[in-house]
């Protein structure tokens, strides 16, 4: 892989950041209701004001201008609905949260599934193929929102073992770390199961059963790089689902992360925060799905990007 | 895998009979146990969404207020919801709704996906090329992002709702068409339409369409659970259908609201969505086993 192709990728990564400015702003802009249509009858002369303040009194294309050139400065500018406070402080708070989330959530899929796939295909057809495996069709077919809400009534309510809410403490983060990475894990589980029972019957891994080594040594000195190749190829979807899974995630067990602030600006038509977050999410899946792919070259020696 | 070997289950000389490939892909997919049970599931959930307001015990609003939140019993089979409506006649109308939409959003990818990668694969050189850059570059972005921005500031009417959602959907169906389309166009049937001056756009619609409408089918079974669940997605987050209708994600939202005191309120739709979701999938899958024998190993 060369420099070129690096580059070529963030180049093309412009115009189409871009284009997702251009498309958001214009479309949040020319939809009904505005900010500040939904509160109380304000004086004209105050709303005037208002507007002055956010630079709603110009043009829509002056706006458009003013609001790049902001952007190119990674300033996000006011919140319309926060007073007092910029879209960069919300995100500095909000972002770490919803990172850690998502890091942990993502631990938890590698790991589970990862261990649970490798099981399976070291002993196929046996109850360790079996049973990790129909727990994975459940992981697939039920979504996070019947999940988590499960999880919260039995641990944290009948059983009370769990906190139910909130981001303080460790426990805190287990219910909403779990519910995120399960449907995760059951895919990470079968695309390592249906990977390294592709790589058992290739040449080299013959040549080193040949030379006496354990089947745990073969698993994990060389199944295990070719056999993980599907599992990072998923890893770009993977991470843009954690990312918008953490929106419902986040909302059943109340969590002050981006999605919230996303979604309720969205609803208040906060401009500039719906801007600010959709915007860092496209950049966060895009740089995503670069890394991926990187990280696939360097695990397999026989892909080569141009 | 070499592709002379002939998948199990067939043999040589049925091929001289004439068995179509259709005819053998359907005695496949009946072999399939999982693939039966998740069609059979489907086409009673879909029959009893169609005589909904002929069957459904109670009306849609209908509310019983000095029996709210009840148990299930004989009377309210599903139990009753916080204003004493009748939850199984709510989760058959929420069935109309969630799958209306996983169907028409569907129907839309699948048509713009089509038609996209069939004119790409077909028309090849440079415009397939930029063509295919495009759907490259659509790939990457989230279009969740732009759903729940559309949904928001243009009304969370339901028509905008299938439509956001199906037109956000097709890149996959276009990159399959297209790989189909591709492999097809060099056969001899195509150039002898070719060489009597069939048009494109008949060649297209005509022959190689219907070619490659196998793996359409297959797509299209995974695609309608995953709207249906994308839809639900929204609803849960109160983005999606509106009250006074609901969808199997309303519902399951209001049932996370009072499942402290009445879990059958969220239990119950709950397993709908999730036995829906668990039978296309099921059925996909088979079809997609019996569609493409080589492809069906593991």
């Amino acid at each position: 892989m060369g420099l070129t192709y690096i580059l070529k990728r963030l180049f093309i990564m412009i115009p189409v950041f871009l284009l997702v400015v251009t498309l958001v702003f214009f479309m949040i802009r020319f939809a009904p209701g505005g900010p500040f249509s939904a509160e109380k009858r304000v004086p004209p002369q105050v709303l005037k004001n208002l507007e002055a303040k956010y630079h709603m009194d110009e043009s829509l294309m002056k706006q458009y201008f003013r609001y790049l050139g902001d952007l190119s400065r990674f300033d996000l500018g006011p919140s319309f609905k926060h007073s007092n406070r910029t879209v960069n402080e919300i995100i500095g708070e909000a972002l770490p949260v919803s990172m850690e989330l998502g890091f942990i959530s993502l631990c938890w899929a590698l790991l589970i599934g990862i261990t649970a796939g490798g099981l399976a295909a070291l002993k196929p057809n046996t109850l360790y193929d079996y049973i990790p495996m129909s727990i994975s069709i459940m992981g697939i077919c039920l979504p996070t929102f019947v999940i988590g809400p499960v999880l919260v009534l039995v641990f944290g309510l009948w059983l009370q073992w769990l906190p139910v809410a909130g981001w303080n403490s460790w426990q805190d983060r287990l219910l909403p770390s779990l519910t995120l990475g399960f449907a995760y894990a059951a895919y990470i589980s079968r695309l390592t199961r249906g990977g390294f029972m592709e790589i058992r019957h290739q040449d080299f891994i013959r040549t080193a059963r040949a030379k006496g080594l354990s089947e745990g040594q073969i698993l994990i000195k060389h199944a295990l790089r070719g056999g993980i190749l599907p599992v990072v190829s998923y890893l770009g979807p993977a991470l843009a689902g954690i990312i918008t899974g953490a929106l419902v995630t986040e909302t059943i067990f109340n969590i002050p992360g981006l999605g919230r602030f996303f979604i309720e600006s969205a609803l208040n038509r906060d401009y500039t925060m719906v801007m600010g977050t959709s915007l860092l999410y496209f950049s966060l899946i895009f740089l995503c799905n670069f890394l991926v792919d990187i990280v696939y070259v360097i695990l397999d020696p026989r892909v080569k990007y141009e | 895998m070499s592709n002379t070997t002939l998948p199990e289950g067939i043999k040589p000389h049925e091929e001289e009979v004439g068995t179509s490939l259709y005819k053998d892909a359907w005695y496949r997919l009946l072999k399939n146990k999982f693939a039966v049970l998740g069609a059979s599931i489907l086409i009673l959930e879909l029959i009893l969404c169609l005589i909904t307001p002929w069957v459904a015990p109670y009306g849609f609003e209908t509310q019983n207020l000095e029996l709210t939140l009840a148990k299930p019993s004989w009377v309210h089979w599903f139990g009753t919801d916080n204003l004493g409506r009748d939850l199984f006649t709510r989760i058959l109308y929420g069935g109309r709704i969630s799958i209306t939409v996983g169907l028409l959003a569907s129907l839309v990818s699948v048509v713009v996906g089509v038609i996209y990668g069939a004119v790409s694969g077909f028309i090849g050189g440079k415009t397939d090329n930029i063509l295919m850059r495009l759907v490259d570059i659509l790939y990457a972005l989230p279009f969740i992002f732009l759903v729940i921005i559309l949904m928001v500031y243009f009304g969370r009417n339901i028509l905008l709702l299938f439509l956001a959602l199906g037109l956000t959907q097709w890149l996959t169906m276009a990159r399959i068409v297209r790989g189909q389309v591709i492999s097809l166009k060099h056969k001899e049937f195509i150039e002898a339409a070719k060489s009597i001056g069939v048009k494109t756009r008949f060649i297209i619609l005509r022959h190689l369409i219907p070619n490659a409408l196998g793996p359409v089918i297959v797509y299209l079974t995974l695609k309608v659970p995953a709207v249906i669940l994308e839809e639900a997605f929204l609803s849960f987050l109160g983005l999606g259908v509106q009250a006074p209708m609901a969808s199997w994600g309303t519902l399951i939202s209001s049932g996370v609201e009072v499942m402290e005191i009445a879990p059958w309120v969220l239990f119950f739709p709950a397993l709908m969505l999730s036995a829906t979701l668990f039978s296309l999938n099921f059925l996909g899958d088979g079809l997609r086993d019996a569609l493409d024998p080589k492809g069906a190993k593991d």
